[in-house]
């Protein structure tokens, strides 16, 4: 395979694997509780935002922000959560839709007003940047960073589920919320840790995405959509079919900008599309 | 889909005061026109003398009223969702705007164009929206927007892209009446086509078929019970809907000759259903009334930072949703009950 | 029990379904035939195998969780068996679309009411007139002027004693009424096979002699199978008893049989009624 090849797939697959940590969050809520939280990217704007902050009006540095950036958005979702959202949890589809976002709209305001319009660039630790030479191929080194970071992630999330008590609890809440209730199981307690763990993962990815893609306050709404993508097309509560369509949106978008520029986005979009009527549940669906 | 059971009143529930023994009179009853209505159209004609300045805007309310009232099909009378239904919009606007460019000035048929098209994109997309609810249907809504958005977008060539399709002219309606600077042809033109549009919604909904589709929005589970083929019903609502709002996404075109991208986009179909909901769905005059509300909001907040006009939509939006779900209509609707019900 | 004059033949055009004849006492309007259905390891529906002849009423009893509604769901479509075929007058119905089977005849109602809240109660079963005179698609034409679906509307719910409230919102109807327009719309399809799922649910005492007395009024054109958990209704109105334990067919006769019958005393008459 050619250098070129090489390197957009990696490129693509660290780009996925971006989206992947933005996005799994909102895969398991959406799937325990049927919440259509469209503020999602929302919460990885504020990750985004607490980095920047940290870095620029403190002096942090990079790695230490990354914690602050996931506890920030993890306890603005808490109150969102406990103060709006439970009101809503019998409400349509379109009433939890239109409140979220309204919720988007108010957050890309205050961004825009506390810091600006413009992109925020911060300054990676020099060891993080540039790039590393295998053999033919040569690799960014913030992009490695991101792969495994994001595998290292997939992989406690994993053993988490499947080992631990609250993650049998966890999956329990997916399955089927009304037995889990009879079984003893505080639904509403591990749906609002859950909603907190994945917005917080949310805020994290928006903290690691400054490097690649950039911050600016349009970042809520322009990535939501990819969000969505994965979620509705991996299939609701699927870490799995996150993971998967994640890297794959990846991939086929660092390919077709390279490739067929002229098409943009339409491609996905259509694909989108299609996979849905298709697999309306999602491709890697539980049910 | 919801599990809940039908809401009943406690035992002792009188029969309403003086009911009509006459199931047709009762019937009829209801789809008589209010005193308010026969007030709210002939003031519709205000702006051509008290207020010639705004024109324009009265214009601009009136194809936004017209396209809140086809999404309010969809989403107040069906009970579906749509988070992208500008594209019929757009796609009725860019139809309009590419026939008066490359010649075929006529407003009246390239209306008629433009309505076409949009049915036709409606039937078409109706066969994918039919089969799928919930999630999906959310993201296929909007999917089918942003694919829109983005085929204009990168159709430079077509449509102007970014810049906006220009160089469209307009002859006069009728061959007498030019489209003016102040609006006053615009204003009429868009006013006939949205009372008669009107006329035909209002009668759709007060028909068998509205009937259907307010079953299916109580109770989609009840409605293959009683032998309804809903995937049917989805299918004609929504070209229908589509029709009217490539209506008047024509009209926007034709009255301002110019389209801009934003026609096609997610932002205007979320203000549109924000419009919709602060009015009231599925209150028949609810697309009206948020929209004369939003875009006069608008209009007097435009001096203001975009920023802010973003926040307080936002902050709107949510209150609405959470203390006046039905929106002002609707709310208004179930004061008056409540209050007829005290004796 | 039954009163030919309860229904009127003459109504409005022809009986529901695609043309098939009348069937004659006797003859089968439903069966089963070997219906299997799991979810996973639980197995909700065990060879199930009945027939219910013209004009019979049937009763299905059993304890909670026997699998009697999942049955009715799988009768109606609502749920698809892994293997066994149902037969409606003689065709199968096996892989027919629910709203389907009901223009052929085969109509259930809910256990749980499941109506319209905002519509009114004559504008509810309008619409299922209209459905099944096929001009709910109209929407060219007012809804007033199609006169005689509103008047047979009208006069199903004045037959069910729900004349005088049938202009209220269905959700400020008391619940015992609600039961009662649950089977209106219902007949409003004019069903050759009507499955009752527990039509006297949630009902209070005093409530539920209108409900009985709605379902006796049945004329003999329609067949009836109906879930009860109340011995004493069921030994007035059943002609037959099915007992359903654990998914299957655990007994099946006269009442006077399933009373004598031993194992059914075991399994589930020990209790006197269920309020």
């Amino acid at each position: 395979m050619t250098p070129r090849i090489v390197s957009l797939l990696f490129d693509g697959f660290a780009y996925g694997m971006l989206l992947f940590v933005l996005s799994v969050g909102l895969s398991v809520t959406l799937g325990m509780m049927n919440f259509v939280n469209l503020a999602h990217g929302s919460f990885a704007m504020i990750g985004g935002y607490t980095t920047v902050t940290l870095m620029r009006a403190w002096d942090w540095p990079f790695f230490a922000t990354l914690p602050v950036a996931f506890v920030m958005a993890a306890a603005v979702a808490v109150v969102l959560e406990r103060v709006l959202y439970r009101r809503l949890y019998r409400a349509t589809d379109l009433d939890q839709a239109l409140l979220t976002i309204g919720i988007v709209f108010m957050s890309i305001a205050s961004a825009a007003y506390i810091f600006g319009t413009t992109q925020q660039p911060i300054e990676m630790p020099a060891y993080i940047r540039g790039r590393v030479q295998i053999g033919d191929f040569s690799f960014g080194v913030y992009r490695i960073f991101l792969v495994c970071a994001a595998l290292l992630i997939t992989a406690v999330l994993v053993v988490g589920l499947d080992y631990t008590r609250f993650g049998a609890r966890v999956r329990a809440a997916v399955d089927n919320q009304r037995m889990a209730r009879g079984l003893g199981i505080n639904v509403d307690w591990v749906f609002a840790v859950t909603f907190a763990i994945g917005s917080g993962l949310a805020g994290l990815g928006g903290a690691l995405a400054i490097e690649v893609v950039g911050l600016d306050p349009n970042f809520a709404l322009k990535y939501l959509v990819f969000m969505l993508i994965v979620v509705a097309v991996g299939g609701m509560a699927s870490i799995r079919g996150a993971f998967i369509t994640a890297a794959m949106l990846g991939i086929i978008d660092m390919f077709s900008k390279y490739y067929v520029p002229e098409v943009g986005a339409f491609v996905l979009y259509a694909v989108m599309v299609g996979l849905l009527v298709w697999r309306p549940a999602g491709l890697f669906a539980r049910r | 889909m919801s599990e809940t059971a039908t809401p009943s009143a406690p035992q002792t529930a009188p029969a309403r005061a003086g009911a009509p023994a006459d199931p047709q009179a009762f019937l009829r009853e209801g789809v008589r026109w209010r005193w308010f209505e026969t007030v709210f159209w002939p003031l519709t004609l205000l702006p051509f003398f008290v207020a010639e300045t705004y024109l324009i805007l009265a214009s601009q309310i009136a194809i936004t009223a017209l396209f809140a009232i086809s999404l309010d099909l969809i989403v107040g009378y069906s009970g579906l969702v749509s988070l992208g239904h500008a594209v019929f919009f757009g796609f009725g606007a860019y139809t309009a705007g590419i026939l008066s460019k490359y010649g075929w000035g006529e407003p009246l048929s390239g209306l008629l164009a433009a309505t076409l098209a949009a049915t036709l994109l409606g039937y078409l997309t109706s066969f994918i929206i039919a089969r799928i609810t919930h999630f999906a249907l959310i993201m296929v809504t909007l999917g089918l927007c942003l694919l829109m958005f983005e085929l204009a977008n990168k159709a430079h060539w077509l449509t102007g892209g970014d810049d906006g399709l220009q160089g469209m002219s307009m002859w006069p309606i009728f061959g007498i009446f030019e489209f003016d600077l102040y609006g006053c042809t615009a204003y009429a033109y868009s006013l006939i086509a949205l009372f008669l549009s009107f006329l035909v919604i209002r009668r759709v909904i007060n028909s068998p078929f509205g009937l259907s589709l307010r079953g299916m929005r109580e109770n989609v589970r009840r409605m293959p019970a009683i032998g309804a083929s809903i995937r049917k019903r989805i299918r004609v609502i929504y070209t229908i809907s589509a029709g009217f709002a490539g209506l008047a996404g024509g009209l926007l075109a034709q009255t301002t000759q110019f389209v801009a991208l934003d026609a096609l986009s997610f932002q205007r179909s979320a203000e549109t259903l924000v419009m919709l909901i602060l009015g009231g769905a599925g209150q028949l005059y609810g697309g009206i009334v948020g929209a004369i509300l939003f875009l006069v909001a608008r209009d007097q907040l435009a001096g203001m930072n975009p920023q802010f006009w973003y926040f307080w939509l936002g902050l709107l939006l949510v209150l609405v949703i959470i203390f006046l779900p039905n929106g002002i209509l609707g709310s208004l609707a179930k004061l008056t009950a409540r209050r007829r019900r005290k004796p | 029990m039954s009163d030919p004059s309860a229904m009127p033949a003459g109504a409005g055009p022809g009986p529901a379904g695609s043309g098939a004849a009348a069937p004659e006492a006797g003859q089968i309007v439903l069966a089963t035939c070997g219906l299997q259905k799991r979810f996973g390891s639980l197995v909700v529906a065990r060879d199930i195998s009945i027939s219910v002849p013209q004009g019979g009423r049937y009763a299905l009893i059993g304890p909670n969780g026997a699998g009697k509604t999942t049955l009715i769901n799988l009768m109606t479509g609502m749920l698809r068996p892994d293997s066994g075929s149902i037969l409606l007058n003689g065709e199968d119905i096996t892989h027919v679309a629910p709203a389907e089977r009901v223009k052929r005849g085969l109509v259930r109602t809910f256990q749980i009411n499941t109506l319209f809240p905002t519509l009114t109660a004559l504008e509810a079963v309008t619409l299922a007139v209209c459905e099944r005179r096929r001009i709910a698609g109209e929407f060219w034409r007012g809804l007033s002027s199609r006169t005689e679906a509103v008047d047979e509307a009208h006069e199903i719910l004045v037959r069910l004693r729900l004349g005088d409230c049938c202009y209220q919102p269905t959700r400020e109807l008391p619940y015992g009424r609600q039961r009662l327009l649950e089977i209106a719309l219902a007949l409003a399809t004019r069903p050759k096979m009507l499955l009752l799922d527990e039509p006297a649910a949630g009902v209070p005492l005093e409530e539920s002699g209108d409900i009985f007395e709605a379902v006796a009024e049945l004329s003999d054109a329609i067949t009836v199978l109906f879930i009860e958990h109340d011995m004493q209704v069921v030994f007035r109105f059943a002609s037959r008893i099915i007992v359903m334990v654990g998914g299957a067919i655990f007994a099946q006769g006269t009442p006077k049989e399933i009373a004598a019958d031993p194992r059914v005393r075991e399994v589930y008459l020990g209790k006197r009624h269920h309020g």
